[in-house]
């Protein structure tokens, strides 16, 4: 992946020099230890317990370690309608996470709302945390989800680490 | 016990209070005034004819063009007697309060707080109305009444939190 570049040796041709940046070593750690949150709030959950199990095996890309805290936690995945009442909890589950953190919103519902045009569905976790990548379905499959979390680990390798951020970036919603 | 034999065994204990008695597919569904609610809901509870011991469900409906335009409906199931019987009373938008039932079941505490939170129908007695599903400080209304706007009146895009948390 243009992650790093082999040299070989003077001698017998065995692999012997590595170079790479720093930056993407450390993109490349991050992309492979995405740590999700335990958090499921209706069927899209189900997806993504399914989505751990052995037959789907999420952990091949470094994202089956779920967390019971989100202090310990890179990636939410918001999956499912997400209630207005429920708002403000997942908003401080956001806030806990350490940095770098990424947000997975899952299904249409929290995506959109979905069909739930109705005045308790928050039409969209966007709303009210920033949103990486959203992943249509209802619910969405594993391999789905799994097409979601590659792009997010594609999006990562871009990241620059040691750069500042420009400001709109870091703003996030309130820009 | 049959449905037949229950509707009749209740007309003969409560004649003037039972509105209305229909039985269909299956079910017996009884309207009584909301004076004799409470006395229905007792005698169905201690009769040992009846023994009804188990509260289902509480719900209600909304009839907004009708003078009573609120409908609470109750019902019960016997464990032991196996059989089932659902409660109806009407009230009207001015004066929206049943006698509660929680002294009877303890099962009604939660489902008259839900009735009382989605259609704003208040329960005379309970030992703690309060809003279950809406928050406490919940102010746009009663949402399952029929002249609520589906999407509500802009809490849902409310997010008052997002301030303090920067």
């Amino acid at each position: 992946m243009g992650l790093i570049q082999l040299g070989r040796h003077d001698k017998d041709g065995a692999p012997d020099v590595v170079t790479t940046t720093i930056e993407k070593a450390v993109n490349w750690a991050r992309k492979g230890s995405l740590w999700p949150m335990t958090f499921g709030l209706a069927c899209c959950a189900i997806e993504m317990i399914a989505a751990v199990s052995s037959r789907y095996d999420m952990d091949r890309y470094g994202a089956g370690v779920f967390r019971a805290s989100p202090r310990q936690s890179d990636l939410m995945i918001v999956a499912g309608t997400v209630c207005r009442r429920m708002a403000p909890v997942i908003r401080k589950i956001y806030d806990q996470m350490p940095e770098p953190k990424y947000v997975i919103a899952m299904g249409s519902c929290a995506t959109s709302g979905n069909i739930y045009d109705s005045y308790s569905v928050v039409q969209g976790v966007d709303r009210f945390v920033p949103v990486d990548i959203y992943v249509p379905g209802c619910p969405p499959t594993p391999e789905a989800l799994f097409d979601g979390i590659l792009k997010l680990q594609e999006r990562i390798m871009q990241k620059r680490v040691f750069v500042k951020q420009p400001e709109q970036v870091k703003a996030g919603l309130k820009a | 016990m049959s449905l037949q034999q229950l509707s009749e065994r209740l007309r003969e204990h409560f004649t003037a209070g039972i509105v209305q008695a229909v039985e269909w597919r299956g079910d017996l569904a009884i309207t009584v005034t909301r004076d004799t609610l409470h006395e229905v809901a007792q005698f169905l509870r201690d009769d040992p004819a009846m023994d009804f011991d188990y509260i289902v469900h509480v719900s209600s409906v909304d009839w907004p063009d009708d003078e009573e335009r609120f409908e609470v409906v109750y019902e019960f199931y016997s464990i032991k007697k196996r059989h089932r019987i659902r409660l109806k009373t009407r009230v009207p938008e001015s004066d929206c309060i049943v006698d509660s039932l929680t002294d009877l079941w303890k099962g009604a505490d939660f489902m008259e707080r839900e009735v009382y939170d989605m259609m704003g129908i208040r329960f005379r007695r309970h030992p703690d109305l309060r809003r279950i599903l809406m928050p406490d400080d919940y102010t746009e209304g009663y949402p399952l009444r029929k002249d609520f706007p589906v999407r509500g009146k802009g809490w849902r895009d409310t997010f008052e939190f997002l301030d303090e948390t920067r």
